[in-house]
């Protein structure tokens, strides 16, 4: 596994029917590191995910996997370098978490293949790094939350690509399976050099779990860079709306927003 | 025990209990279509109706198994097959037990171009095959672009298809009501389905069809696996979605359209035969082939009981039709109370 693809986006605008969602989009994931998009309710980030997985097909401008177009790409050979979960996948009625996991060995299978050693190996390797091997037998339907989270990701760790889109890995989770499942995507990222990207709500777990952090608003990039940089108060300004303190956080050395909302302001601080 | 042992121990494991059932269900189609040959007014034994398959003269055998058994228990078995598989690849696809092509109108629109093709058209044999598909995938286009709104979602889907059934059923009751009073029976197969008056020029097309059709389908058994996990899921894993969803509602309307032309829409069997099979096999693997074999078996069994469990014969399709009321009642029931709607 190597961590050399380049994932790029110029000039992109995106939108449904008469919608404009993204206009003039461009950016550049950094190769091996861990990339976070934040912004407001409804800017286009998933939109976004699903332009660069070749879901969407843009209205202008493209995105360049190694330098070729993803939507001129093959479904399958896409498949094999770009994985991605989206956001609420659905879990068919009874599966087996092992039979979910091996559902994402489909890219490397072809019609009439049978399943192969490999396969197993992938699966295998895919539980034990989400610690689910010991539910590998169980009902998916039968998990809680964070134990279907980590199975989902088990999936599209399955299919072994080099690049990892995530819409919102961590949403419905509590506090500590969202920390949980950050944790796992910062182990692949610093064991396997997988390219993570992804859609994340809190702003704090972004600036912390992400190397480049990119804020948009209304369809725009506001702000790309290290959490250090991007992170201020004019960005949550600009891109929430919203007032806030921006203090270093003393557990990891990177920024933590502090929203400000209109009450509980000490007075001195204001 | 390493963690890929595990895996490959618990696949096997599971893929065993799939083919044991698989086996079983062949033994228990063959052991009914034996049944079904033996059977009858007259009983004949094994070794008559091999050799009548053999293509060897016996007094009276020849004529009731040679040409109204046999036909009778090819033509139901096919058709078992048939609705079997094109069910079970509509409920899978639109994630749905009640999203059956008996259920949201496309059997009934086969029906109904099939008993209009005879009754006004006067066409038999393969044309009314080809009225039957062309119709069934009229119905499956219609229902599509009327419950389209941004994509199209499974229970507005549903609505749709019971509305334009219910339609379309009044179409073959209307156009059964201008046909001759002596076609009675014949009529009763557009309503409910029935295997009377079998013959081997019914058998040709739909064999046909589900030689042509069925590898088809198995073939894309993985891509319809991707599109249980949702659309975007599916693309992800590399899987065309418009291009497998196109493909398998061709195929599967096809199968459907075929055989009803050939026996008439046999109540709910596409309906049953996917979730019967998925019950006996368990989650693991495509339940395409499974649900083929329930599918015959229904038809097989289910004529049989018609037949000879009464005192007077019923067509096939009122016992199936009895068998799958009150399963469409408890799917009803159950999602109303999981809190879902449809």
């Amino acid at each position: 596994m190597t961590a050399a693809h380049t994932l790029q986006a110029t000039g992109l605008t995106l939108g449904y029917k008469d919608r404009t969602v993204i206009s003039g989009f461009d950016l550049t994931v950094p190769p091996g590191r861990i990339t976070a998009i934040v912004g407001a309710n409804a800017c286009g980030k998933s939109t976004l995910l699903r332009a660069m997985s070749r879901l969407l097909a843009p209205r202008e401008g493209q995105v360049l996997l190694d330098g070729r177009q993803v939507h001129r790409t093959p479904a399958k050979e896409l498949a094999r370098t770009l994985g991605l979960l989206p956001q609420s996948p659905i879990a068919p009625e009874g599966i087996t978490v092992a039979d979910l996991v091996g559902r994402g060995r489909n890219p490397h299978q072809g019609m009439l293949s049978r399943w192969s050693v490999q396969d197993d190996e992938a699966v295998a390797a895919a539980l034990e790094t989400t610690q689910t091997l010991d539910l590998s037998d169980r009902p998916v339907d039968e998990l809680s939350g964070g134990q279907r989270q980590r199975v989902w990701i088990a999936m599209v760790l399955a299919q072994q690509t080099d690049l990892l889109l995530l819409d919102e890995p961590t949403t419905f989770l509590d506090v500590s399976h969202q920390v949980e499942v950050l944790d796992l995507l910062t182990d692949l990222n610093h064991t396997r050099g997988t390219t993570i990207v992804m859609v994340l709500h809190d702003l704090n777990l972004a600036a912390r779990y992400a190397d480049h952090l990119v804020a948009l608003t209304d369809g725009r990039v506001h702000a790309a860079g290290p959490p250090g940089d991007v992170l201020t108060t004019d960005t949550v300004r600009a891109v929430f709306g919203l007032e806030s303190q921006v203090i270093t956080d003393p557990t990891s050395g990177r920024p933590l927003m502090l929203p400000m909302g209109r009450h509980h302001a000490v007075s001195a601080s204001a | 025990m390493t963690a890929v042992e595990v895996v490959t121990r618990s696949r096997i494991r599971r893929g065993r209990r799939r083919h044991l059932v698989i086996a079983l269900l062949v033994v228990l189609v063959g052991a009914t279509f034996a049944v079904t040959l033996m059977v009858g007014r007259t009983v004949y034994p094994p070794a008559d109706v091999v050799r009548v398959i053999l293509g060897e003269d016996v007094p009276g055998a020849s004529f009731t198994v040679g040409r109204l058994r046999l036909p009778r228990a090819v033509l139901g078995a096919l058709a078992g097959l048939c609705f079997g598989l094109g069910g079970v690849t509509f409920q899978t696809m639109l994630r749905n037990p009640l999203a059956s092509p008996d259920i949201i109108g496309i059997s009934s629109g086969a029906s109904a171009a099939a008993a209009f093709a005879i009754v006004v058209l006067g066409l038999g044999g393969a044309q009314v095959s080809v009225v039957a598909v062309v119709a069934g995938l009229g119905v499956a286009l219609v229902i599509y672009l009327l419950s389209y709104r941004d994509g199209v979602a499974g229970t507005r889907l549903i609505l749709i298809g019971i509305g334009i059934a219910a339609m379309l059923d009044g179409v073959t009751a209307y156009v059964l009501s201008k046909a001759p009073q002596w076609e009675l029976q014949e009529a009763m197969r557009w309503i409910t389905g029935s295997l009377n008056g079998s013959a081997w020029a019914d058998v040709v097309p739909l064999l046909a069809a589900l030689v042509v059709l069925g590898p088809a389908l198995l073939g894309q058994a993985r891509n319809l696996a991707g599109l249980q996990l949702g659309d975007d899921a599916a693309s992800a894993l590399g899987v065309r979605v418009e291009r497998t969803r196109i493909l398998l509602i061709v195929a599967a309307v096809g199968l459907i359209a075929f055989a009803t032309a050939a026996t008439g829409p046999i109540a709910f069997v596409a309906f049953l035969a996917g979730p019967i099979a998925a019950r006996v096999t368990g989650p693991h693997g495509s339940p395409l082939v499974p649900a083929a074999l329930v599918g015959a078996l229904l038809v097989l069994v289910a004529d049989l009981v018609g037949q000879f469990a009464f005192g007077t014969r019923y067509p096939v399709g009122v016992v199936t039709g009895a068998l799958g009321a009150p399963y469409l009642i408890y799917l009803i029931i159950r999602t109303n109370r999981t809190g879902g709607s449809l």
